[in-house]
């Protein structure tokens, strides 16, 4: 629908916006009437045309004007001067309103201030339909339009925009409250998106987490996930030609993961947290649709695995012996972070018998051999998300996790003997020209430890890396910016 | 007395969550009849054991009366850098990228 912001614009003088259904505006609307004719005011009516009595209104019934002059309280005064806004007064304060009108005694009997009601253009249930109406020509996706008797959720699959599940259809009114979660402009280029090498807007973004189901809140954290996998050294284009079963998972740190809800304990890397769940899905769903990532096609996995839907979560930064894994990656304390890590899907690690560090880091170490293969050292990372009950155990021990992650490289050195093609009746193996040597399992940065889970379980989880470093991909970290509104 | 149903058809839209690209297209060349005398590129994308296969290529090409010009991709899981695509073009009549495991 066309809008045209410049008839909102209000000419010089004093302006009045108020509405019937307002206790407020009703015990100021005699006094309005009076200003009307004694100092020449426009009266703007929210709802009732015919309010206050007496008076000539316009009525807004549009909300246009309430919109575009950000009325966010009624009755709100504006004094405008040379074009320009010069006093605004929000609610009846009886001194404020004395000194615009220059009237001493205004409001003589009334009570001294009294704070306004909600504007209609703020209403939560017309914010957003007002929002499409007055800002929606900032959007350029192409509309598509769905038939009156299609099933708009069908039509969305039958597209080929959905991984497989139902996604929340991107209406004007849904991405434009999606994009009131960032400060970023829709036009914004944030990403060059693989595998089409596609410039990504925040626009795209946007609607894409709508049809993933996020909350506007998630949205930067969408857009920084989105940052990290679109760089060369996490190689979003090998990840999905891959073979492996392997996708981006995304890990949380910051005050801000906890703000918006998500979930670092019970349950962490399964269903059933909004934030956890959509995050992750609408990564997914932005590369495929946007750069054109899909199974089958740039996507050659052989089995996949669930976690490609979305795997995404939040470390327990709260509860940790240890500091944080975006923290130990250089960001700075409680800074609001995503790191994402090309891996596959998690696996349980079992001991609740080991009392000291020794017998658990052992334990540990025995099966973060089994990453891909046990015979297959150097090429893959893995990251290592242990649970509370194990981590209270290194905790207690005064472990930190460096010396962790020391002990467990100093655990998986790997004699070239056990590891060649052959040994152990495996073809599977390193070159013969190992044989003598000693390889490590892990590369020296190779192990990324998270601190996440229930509070319950003597378990923690390996997720095992695809191909590391410059031939593959390298863990990326990246701050999230940008939240909140324009 | 006349009665008139009105219907009103309202436009349902939702906003296009691809990259609405249109993919340029382009012809793609005629099959060579015969590899002779034409430069032939093989392409090893790095992975194990690809230069074995493409050892053998070569031989046969070359028995064909191909002259044969060997590439590299600098790691399997990323695409060819540009550079190289285009070395690759302007010094082969024929290209075979070859994917080895």
């Amino acid at each position: 629908m066309a809008d045209d912001p410049s008839a909102s614009v209000l000419a010089n003088g004093i302006h009045v916006v108020v509405k019937r259904d307002c206790a407020t505006c009703v015990m100021v609307a005699p006094l309005l009437t009076q200003l009307q004719l004694s100092n020449g005011i426009t009266i703007y009516s929210q709802d009732d045309a015919a309010f206050p009595d007496g008076a000539r209104v316009i009525h807004d019934a549009d909300l246009s004007i309430s919109w575009h002059n950000d009325i966010e309280t009624v009755p709100t005064v504006i004094k405008i001067v040379d074009g320009k806004e010069t006093e605004r007064i929000v609610g009846w304060l009886q001194n404020e309103w004395a000194n615009m009108f220059n009237l001493p005694n205004i409001g003589d009997g009334l009570p001294t201030h009294r704070p306004g009601c909600g504007s209609l253009s703020v209403d939560p249930d017309k914010v957003d339909a007002l929002r499409a109406k007055f800002e929606g020509s900032l959007l350029t996706s192409r509309r598509v339009d769905i038939a009156s008797l299609e099933d708009e959720m069908e039509a969305l699959f039958a597209r080929g925009w959905t991984d497989g599940l139902p996604v929340v259809p991107p209406t004007q009114e849904r991405v434009m409250r999606m994009l009131s979660g960032t400060s970023l402009a829709p036009t914004d280029i944030v990403a060059i998106a693989p595998p089409d090498l596609v410039a990504l807007t925040v626009e795209k973004i946007a609607i894409n987490a709508v049809m993933a189901g996020c909350l506007p809140e998630y949205l930067p954290w969408v857009i920084a996930a989105l940052k990290a996998v679109c760089t060369d050294e996490f190689n979003m284009h090998g990840v999905l030609a891959t073979t492996m079963p392997v996708g981006p998972v995304i890990v949380c740190s910051g005050p801000g993961s906890r703000a918006i809800g998500m979930n670092s304990g019970v349950n962490v890397l399964g269903q059933g947290n909004r934030a956890n769940m959509t995050i992750g899905r609408a990564v997914q769903l932005t590369i495929r649709n946007v750069g054109g990532g899909r199974p089958g096609e740039i996507d050659r996995a052989a089995h996949g695995m669930p976690g490609k839907l979305s795997f995404c979560f939040a470390e327990d930064e709260v509860g940790s012996p240890w500091t944080s894994l975006a923290v130990a990656r250089g960001v700075a304390t409680d800074t609001d972070a995503v790191t994402v890590f090309a891996g596959e899907g998690p696996r349980c690690v079992t001991d609740q018998l080991a009392r000291t560090p020794e017998q658990l880091v052992t334990s540990l170490a025995a099966t973060l051999l089994t990453v891909e293969h046990p015979k297959l050292p150097l090429a893959y990372d893995a990251m290592l998300v242990v649970g509370p009950e194990h981590a209270r155990v290194f905790g207690d021990a005064g472990w930190s996790r460096e010396r962790v992650i020391e002990e467990l490289h100093a655990r998986l050195q790997l004699k070239g003997t056990d590891i060649v093609r052959g040994s152990h009746g495996m073809a599977e193996g390193v070159l013969q020209k190992y044989e003598q040597l000693t390889v490590s399992k892990f590369r020296p940065n190779g192990i990324l430890l998270v601190h996440a889970g229930g509070g319950a379980g003597l378990f923690s989880e390996i997720i095992g890396g695809w191909a590391s470093g410059a031939v593959g991909s390298e863990p990326v970290t990246q701050l999230v910016t940008n939240v909140g509104m324009r | 007395m006349t009665t008139t149903t009105s219907t009103t058809i309202t436009v349902r839209f939702v906003l296009d969550p691809t990259s609405e690209r249109n993919p340029s297209q382009r012809q793609i060349l005629v099959r060579p009849s015969s590899l002779t005398g034409l430069t032939v590129g093989l392409l090893d994308i790095s992975k194990a054991r690809g230069d074995v296969f493409l050892d053998q290529l070569e031989r046969r090409l070359v028995g064909v009366g191909a002259s044969v010009k060997r590439f590299r991709k600098p790691t399997f899981t990323k695409p060819a850098p540009v550079d190289l695509r285009h070395e690759i073009a302007i010094s082969c009549n024929v290209v075979i990228e070859a994917l080895a495991d």
